[in-house]
This record gives structure tokens, sequence and C-alpha cells, in this order.
């Protein structure tokens, strides 16, 4: 799957923590891609590793976090076998990140600009006057008004949404090659949330900056995602383009989550969650991780981890289920829907272009 | 601001107020005269005394009388020094006083940010532990050993320095000592809970997504965010040292007021125990309203114009 | 894949149904959660220094109050014939322990010079020929006794006064803080003494001013606790189901103090037994011929230079006794609030 316009690929990416009570296996072999230009949502309940993922990305997971194994190659380099230091340099140069709470990501007692300037005097070496000068103009670009002013508040001045912006604002003044957004919405409320989503939307096109995008609320990833990365207790199981995953998903997981997410007409119904809890990382069960809690789980489940079964040339999911052997089982009813409505989406497409057929087929990863 | 300023001085005036009435009135209760240990007088020689003290008129009077005086900075004669004004006798001992509760509080204040910030950073390592032990020890052995100890191992057996008396900087250096202990421990630990929070809050993570390097992190986010608290145990650690001034100051027989006030009470000398008393109150007072308006001045979340 | 290796068969896949399915959901059923306080001890026994401390602190403990066991003379016997005896255990030969003394550059058998033939005092005798070792037993007491009542007070006034002002607020909570912070202006020493002063030095005015003075820390964590506890969920859903205010505020809000309690008691106690020593010391706390570690540091330092042993061994004893006091407060306080420590 070596890709020209691939600007990020983890390769078998193992991560242990070393604790009181033993080893935690939080990350369980994962391998992703990421493209120029794109945004790849990665989506999963909490604990499934997502943090960590990007945690390892960037060289910061906390210090018991053992790499048993794995490359992380970025610019043809691996991102892992770098120094510290050299991992100093690309942070907020190269690869640059935007956290959950804007509330306290910020310096309380440093002016905004000063931290926005920051990035810019630490890695372009510039001198005061201009890196404010660009920090001026980046306070703009996210949409603050009355920049010239404000650029000496403090943040307890602003917002939360204010401040979601010059969070964003000094992750992209370096103008990075990646972005990793963790859940950069989940503290804010919901018509904030759709304007921070469009704000970096707006800049993505303009920067042309890939994203890495985390959360657990699948209705964010529909309007933002090109990709999308479904995690399960370490491992991704489930991958594909958005309309694949959200309209012919494959995975008894992700039927689980997307029969979890509201939609316009759930309105505010309650809504089937998946029952039981995820599996205990100290000690993960040999076969599927998913099985004590997948009402269609096979014997197989629990004795062998299932590899990725190919569904398109985007789109892989690991379950016993998609083998030639398995049994067909009927999805839950709300997931038939999706796949009807995607199989006319497709039939618009082959309309269209006169494509290849789906087909499902066996695939060593 | 101004406002602000008015309304703590309101504040301080009254609490001396309130101090003055009780110690007062308590002082009223007190068993013993200026008289006690002087039996053989006649009653004229005792009614002369009272009446050169102002104890011959009704007690409501006597408070008004010494509730003026106060105001005038005049707290009467002491008992012990029959003709020294009580007043005179505070402020010619006062010097000494601040000036080893000066240095002790700074020494102790700056080398307690030291130690506790090296075990913030170095957390959970040999140095955090050596860290912690000094501060538990420092915290946990009295002013009163640590000066005696002070004053024979570096004054009387290594003769580093003069062992007691007043007279230039060499001989502030171990009282100093003996005063410093108890606020750098407190410091120490203050600063160390501080730091580790702030290191591992949120945006000294976002420092670290910039790309800072453990250097720049510490100096440029991390100092400056666990030293602004700090500000706020400043005025508990000014009694610290005004408590141990007063053992400290005896054994190195420094004529300060701590000195004198255990010199008071041990004399039954209540015009300058009194007097004391609401100098004690109103430097702890300036103190506290010091350390607030610093505090204001220096942490932006916090606006002083309420 | 690895496990591709081994041959399945398709019998695997069939769905798993009936025993095969309880076992699995069996496995759904994490191992139960730990209470709040056994989590605690759990992590407080992990702590060794904080451990040690409080196993130093019940031998203290049992060494003083039982007392009358251990002392090997009466604390207050006054014997000028064998004053200033250095320490002394029999058949032991290590100088600082055999009675032997240095007096100018030479060891002199102390004990043989006062005749005091087969008599002997483990940590040796003071001025009067008290016996040390019994009167810093004697001193310890004093000073645990003052940290028990310092604590009930604590308790007793301060928890309550906390509550009341955080519970009932507005202007009672006003009025209450502004007392407070009155308090608080006056440095503490001076509040002691102005009471020890009206009261007459000894014991009494020692355990009142210490109590006047002690609660005051507690009363304000208390408040600010509580006033944080007052809007939460459970609260509020006791107040709506209608449980009367003082019984929501003893059954669901003293539980959640507890910590906060816990962990400034352990704070109080030390202070408590240094002004105990500190007052004694400079010679308004209790008083002679009763021994109190201040009163006998105090004794000890005028011969410190001559015979340490007298100071030594109760600065020793009263620092131990403090730095357990706080190891054990540090520990309580990681053990009982898990986010102050990593
Ligand atoms: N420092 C650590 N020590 C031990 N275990 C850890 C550590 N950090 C993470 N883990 C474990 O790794 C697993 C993955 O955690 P991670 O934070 O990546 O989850 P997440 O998918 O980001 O969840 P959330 O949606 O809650 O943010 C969890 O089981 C967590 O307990
Ligand atoms: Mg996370």
């Amino acid at each position: 799957m070596e890709n020209e316009k691939d600007v990020l690929e983890v390769r078998n990416l193992k991560i242990n923590f070393n604790t009181y009570a033993g080893t935690v296996q939080a990350i369980r072999d994962v391998s992703f891609d990421l493209r120029k230009g794109e945004t790849l949502a990665i989506v999963g309940e909490s604990g499934s590793g997502k943090t960590v993922t990007t945690r390892s990305i960037m060289g910061l997971n906390s210090p018991n976090a053992v790499i048993d194994s794995g490359t992380i190659m970025f610019k043809g380099q691996d991102l892992l076998k770098k120094s510290r230091k050299q991992m100093d340099q690309i942070r907020g140069r190269d690869i640059a990140e935007i956290f959950q709470d804007p509330m306290t990501s910020l310096d309380p007692t440093m002016k905004i600009g000063k931290q926005i300037a920051e990035p810019l005097i630490i890695h372009k070496g510039m001198k005061r006057e201009k890196a404010y000068a660009q920090a001026l103009e980046m306070m703009k670009l996210v949409g603050i008004e009355n920049a010239e002013q404000r650029i000496n508040n403090y943040p307890h001045q602003f917002s939360g949404g204010m401040r979601q912006r010059i969070v964003i604002a000094i992750a992209l003044v370096n103008y990075p090659e990646i972005l990793i957004a963790d859940e950069p919405t989940t503290a804010l409320d919901v018509t904030i949330q759709a304007q921070i989503l469009d704000l970096m939307k707006e800049l993505q096109a303009k920067t042309n900056t890939s994203i890495i995008f985390i959360t657990h609320d699948l209705g964010v990833v529909a309007g933002m995602a090109d990709r999308v990365a479904v995690m399960y207790a370490g491992k991704i199981v489930e991958y594909g383009t958005v309309d694949e995953i959200f309209y012919n998903p494959k995975h008894p997981y992700t039927w689980g989550l997307l029969n979890s997410m509201p939609t316009m007409d759930t309105g505010g119904t309650e809504l089937p969650s998946i029952p039981g809890t995820p599996p205990d990382l100290l000690d993960p069960p040999v076969g599927d991780a998913f099985a004590a809690r997948n009402k269609y789980a096979l014997k197989i489940d629990t004795e062998k981890q299932p590899p990725f079964f190919k569904v398109s040339d985007t789109h892989y999911a690991a379950t016993w289920l998609l083998d030639k052997r398995a049994p067909k089982v009927t999805p839950p009813e709300p997931i038939i829907e999706r796949q009807k409505h995607y199989a006319e989406l497709v039939h618009q497409e082959i309309d269209k272009s006169k494509g290849n057929h789906v087909e499902e087929q066996e695939e060593q990863l | 601001m101004a406002k602000y300023l008015g309304k703590r001085i309101f504040y301080i005036i009254l609490t001396l107020f309130i101090v003055s009435t009780i110690t007062f009135f308590l002082m009223k209760l007190m068993p013993g005269t200026p008289l006690t240990n002087q039996a053989k007088l006649t009653p004229t020689q005792i009614h002369q005394i009272y009446k050169q003290y102002g104890l011959d008129k009704p007690v409501w009077q006597q408070y008004l009388v010494y509730l003026g005086g106060i105001i005038h900075g005049n707290f009467g004669t002491s008992f012990q020094f029959s003709n020294q004004p009580v007043s005179y006798l505070i402020s010619s001992r006062l010097g000494p006083s601040l000036i080893i509760g000066g240095q002790g509080m700074v020494l102790g204040v700056l080398a307690g940010l030291v130690v506790g910030a090296v075990g913030a950073i170095k957390a959970n390592t040999w140095v955090d532990t050596s860290a912690t032990i000094i501060s538990i020890l420092f915290i946990s052995i009295p002013s009163f050993v640590l000066a005696v100890l002070l004053q024979y191992y570096l004054g009387l057996k290594l003769r580093l320095f003069p062992i007691a008396d007043w007279g230039g900087f060499m001989y502030t250096v171990l009282p100093t000592l003996a005063l410093a202990a108890s606020p750098l421990a407190e410091t120490a630990r203050f600063m160390r809970t501080e730091m580790v929070d702030v290191l591992s809050s949120d945006y000294i993570e976002l420092a670290k997504a910039k790309g800072l390097n453990k250097v720049g992190i510490i100096y440029h986010h991390a100092l400056r965010n666990s030293l602004i608290p700090v500000v706020t145990i400043i005025g508990p650690l000014a009694v610290n040292i005004m408590t141990g001034s007063m053992v400290v100051e005896n054994i190195f027989s420094i004529p300060g007021i701590g000195e004198q006030f255990v010199k008071s009470i041990l004399t039954n000398d209540y015009p300058t125990i009194m007097g004391l008393t609401i100098v004690y109150s109103a430097m702890l007072c300036v103190v506290l309203l010091i350390t607030d308006i610093v505090y204001g001045l220096i942490d932006p979340r916090i606006r002083i114009n309420k | 894949m690895a496990d591709n290796a081994k041959q399945t068969s398709a019998d695997d896949f069939t769905p798993i149904a009936g025993a095969d399915r309880a076992k699995l959901d069996d496995e759904k059923i994490a191992t139960p959660s730990l209470t709040f306080l056994q989590d605690s001890w759990r992590r407080l026994r992990k702590n060794k220094a904080a451990m040690i401390a409080l196993g130093l602190l019940i031998i203290l403990f049992i060494l003083a109050f039982g007392s009358h066991f251990f002392e090997t003379h009466n604390p207050n016997a006054t014997n000028p014939n064998f004053a200033n005896l250095p320490p002394k255990i029999p058949g032991i030969d290590i100088n600082g322990l055999n009675g032997t003394l240095d007096q100018s550059g030479e060891r002199v058998n102390a004990y043989a010079q006062a005749h005091a033939g087969n008599n002997w005092y483990l940590l040796g005798t003071d001025y009067l020929g008290r016996d040390l070792f019994s009167r810093i037993l004697y001193g310890t007491r004093i000073s645990l006794e003052i940290a028990l009542i310092a604590s009930f007070f604590d308790l007793a006034f301060g928890v309550v006064y906390g509550i009341t002002s955080g519970w009932i607020g507005g202007r009672v909570d006003t009025l209450m803080q502004r007392i407070i912070e009155i308090m608080l202006s006056i440095p503490n020493l001076v509040v002691m003494v102005l009471l020890i002063l009206v009261l007459k030095p000894g014991m009494t005015a020692i355990i009142l001013s210490i109590a006047i003075t002690s609660w005051i820390n507690m009363a304000r964590l208390v408040r600010a606790q509580t006033l944080e506890l007052k809007n939460q969920e459970f609260i509020l859903a006791a107040r709506t189901l209608g449980e009367s205010s003082w019984k929501i505020a003893f059954k669901h809000l003293l539980p959640n103090l507890s910590s906060v309690i816990i962990i400034n008691l352990m704070f109080t106690i030390p202070t408590a037994i240094f002004f105990e020593a500190f007052l004694s010391y400079i010679g308004i706390g209790i008083s002679a011929p009763q021994a109190s570690l201040g009163t006998l540091i105090n004794d000890g330092q005028k011969n410190f230079q001559f015979l340490p042993y007298q100071m030594w061994y109760p600065a020793i004893v009263l620092s131990v006794l403090m730095i357990a006091f706080n190891i054990l407060g540090d520990g309580l306080r990681d053990a009982l609030d898990p986010k102050s420590r990593e």
C-alpha cells in the first residue's frame, strides 16, 4: 500500500504500558496511512487507543509507554527512531496537535500573541516583531475580531470557542504537514462546535494540511472526514471511505457505533448503546476482542483474531463474518437501510463511470 | 484599585481595633500588677504609682485613654523598665528583628523555591526524595533545637560565626539560618506540589506539542505558573518567622522584639505585651495586604477592582 | 497473519450458542471495584515511609501511655547525689552509653565519682538527678495528649464551624468568615500567650490556647469543600427528596468531607505538639516539676556543651514525633487524594 500521496505511514504499531497491575497492551498492531490533504477520522469508544496512537506520532507518550514494534514513516524517516531533540524540531513545525479542552490548553499567564508566536520563534528563529506580525495574521485567519487589540489579551479574556480558535492558530502557524485533532470540539457546545469544524475545513482547503481527526462522535465524522478508521481495544477493526463506513459497514462493532449515533429522525429518543464493556487490556482475549459483546460471534472468534477482509480497494474490515465459510448474518435493521442506500449510491456511480463491481475477498495485510 | 485599597485598610484598622480591645480587657483580667514584685511600699507610694500608670481611674476611662494613646503611637509605659515608653522600647528593637526576619524569609523562600522546583522537575527520582526529606526535616525540627545546634556547632565548635549578640552582618548569619529553615521547607513543599500540577497540565502538553524543549517548557511556562501561587503562603510564613524569632532572638541574645516579648511575658510587663501584640498583628496585616496586592498584579486572572 | 497458519475447520464458523455463549458473557463481568477507603488503605500500605512512621508512632504511643510499666524511675523524684549522670547501660562499653564523661579531654567514670554503685540510668540524669528516660516518656505522653485534644477540638469545633458556615451560606457565612479573617491576622502564638497569661500557665491553659487557635484551618478547608459539594447532584437530589437540611449535611456531606478532615487533622497534630513544646520551652507551658519535651530541651540546652545528651535525647524524641506525624500526614494525603501525586 505504499503510496506517493501518503504523508504518514503507520505500520504494525504495538504499544504497551508498564503499570503496577501489569502490562497494558494499549495498541495491538495498528497500521494506517494518511494522504496529503485528506482528513482521516479515527473513531472508537473511550479507551480504544486513539489518543495513544496519536501521542506516539508526536513522540509524546507517557514515560511508562514501551513501543513494542512498528514504524511510523514520515517523509521517508521513522519517527520512532528519532531522538528527543529531533522530535522537538518536528513537533509544531511538521506535525501539530490541538487538544480537547480549550479552557485548559492555553497558558493562563501568557499573552496569547506570544503563545501564537512561540512556534515561529522556536522553529524559524524569527525575531519578535516578525513573529508577532505573523501571529496577528494567523489570528485574523482563524476569525478573531479586533486581533490587533486582542493580541495582548490573556486566555481568560476569551470564550471557549475563541480559545479553540487560538489553539488552532498556534497549531497552524507553521503550516504543518499534519494536524492531529484529538476530540477538538467535545468540550464545546453544539453551535460553536459546528463553527470550529467549518473553520478547520476552511483552513485545510487553504493550507492543504492532512488532518487526523479523533472523536467518538460519528455524527461529526460524516461532515469532516474523507476516510474513517474504526478502533476497538487497541486495534483498527474497519477502515474505508466515509461513504463506505457510513453506508456499507461490515464490522458488527461499526454497526453498533452507527446504531448508537443520533440522527435527524432519532431526535431525542433513547439510543441503543453497545452492551458490555471493552476487554481488559492487561490480559486481552485470544481471539476477536469484540467477541464477548458481539451477538453475531462465531466459534472461531474466541480462538483466532480475524485478519482484514477486503471489501473494496479502499474498504477493509477485520471480522470473521466476511470469511467465505461464515454463515450469512442479517445486520440490524437500520444498517440494512444504510446498505440499501449505499447500493443506490454505487449504482449511480457505476452508471456514471462503468467502474468495477464491489467484490468481497480475503486479503492478507 | 483605590477603592480596594481603601476597603482593605478599613478592615485592617477594624482588626487592629478589635485586637487592641480584646488585649486591653484580657490584661485587666490578669493576675499581678507592676507592684507584685516589690512588696515593701507604703500605701501612699502605691497610690502614687497607680496614679502614674493611670490605674486609679475606672476601667472604661483607662480603655479610652489607652485607645487614644494608640492612635498617637503611644502604648503607655513599660512596667519593667519604669521610665521607658513602650513605643520607644518597641521601635528601638524593631530593626534587628526585621533584619533577621527579612533575611530568613528571603533566604528560606528562595532556597525553598529551588528545592521544590528541582523536586518537581525530577519527580519520583532520588533527587525528589532527597528534596522531600529536606523539607520534612526542616518542617519537623523545632526552631529552638535548630538554633541551639547551629550555635554550638557552627559558632562554638567551628568558630565560623559569633555565637550571640548583635553588631554587623556576621552576627545575623546564624539566627537567619535558624529562621530560614521553616519557610524553606514550607515553600519547597508548596512549590513541588504546585509545579507537579502545572507540569501535568494541558497547556504544558500544548507547549510540548509546539516543539518547545524541556528547558523552554520549564522556563517559559512551568516556572511562572507555579511561582505565582507561592505568594499566597508568604503570610503564613511570616507568622512562622515571628514565632521562631521569639526563641531564636533569645538564644542568640539579639535585642529584637521577639526577645522583648518573651522577657515581658516572664515579667508580667503588660503594657509591653499589649503593645507588641498590636505591633505583631499590624505587621501581619501589612504583609497580608502586600501579598494580596502583589498576587493581583502578577496573576493576570485576578483583577483588583472589586 | 501468523494465526492463519493453523488450519481452521468449517465447524469454527458456526455461531456461538448455549454454554459457550454464557461463558463468554461471564467474561464481561469486571472485577468488583474497591471502595474508596479500601483503595486508599491499599495505597497507604504501599508507601513505605508512611508505614514506618505509623509503626514508630504506635511504639511511641505504647511507651508513652504505658509509661508506668516502662519507666525505670519516678520521673519527678530528685536525687542531688546522682545529678548529671550520663547514660549508662550495664554491660555495654561504648562511649556515650557506658556512664563515662569527657572532662577536659579525659574520660572519667561519672557513676564511680558519684558513688552510684549498681544504679544505672538508661539516658542519664538531669541537673537534679532525675531520670531522663522516665521524664522523656512522661513528656512524650503530654505531647501526645495535647495532640489528641487538639484533634478533638479540630473535629468538634473546626468541622462544625466549617460545615455551618458553608452550608448556611449568605450573611451567616460572611460573618463567620470575617471572624476567621480577624483571627488569622493575629499570630497564633500571640493569642496563645495572652490566653495563658490570663489563665495562669499550666496544662489547662495550654490545652485551651492550642484548642482555640488550632481549628481555624480546619474550618476554612471544610467550608470550602462544603461549598463545592453543596451544589452537587447527590446533594440536590437529597434536597428534592425532602430530607431535612441537617440530616443531609451529616448523612451525605460528612462522608464526602472525610478526606479533607483526615488530611488536615494530620497536620494539626504536629502543629499542636510544636506549640506545646514551644510554650514550655519559653517557660509559660507545663511547669516544674512536671516534664515536657519543651522544658527538657530548655534544661538540656543550658548544659549542652558539657552534657549534650541532656538536650539531644528529648530533642530527638520531639523531632521524631513531628517527623513521623508529618510523613504519615503526607502519606495519608497522597492516599486519600490520589491526584495530589502520581
Ligand atoms: N500512561 C498510561 N499508563 C497505563 N495505561 C495507559 C496509559 N495511557 C493510556 N493507557 C491505556 O491505554 C488505553 C488506550 O487509551 P487512550 O487514551 O488512547 O484511549 P482513547 O481511545 O483516546 O479514549 P478516550 O476516548 O477516552 O480519549 C486505555 O486502556 C488506557 O487505560
Ligand atoms: Mg483520548
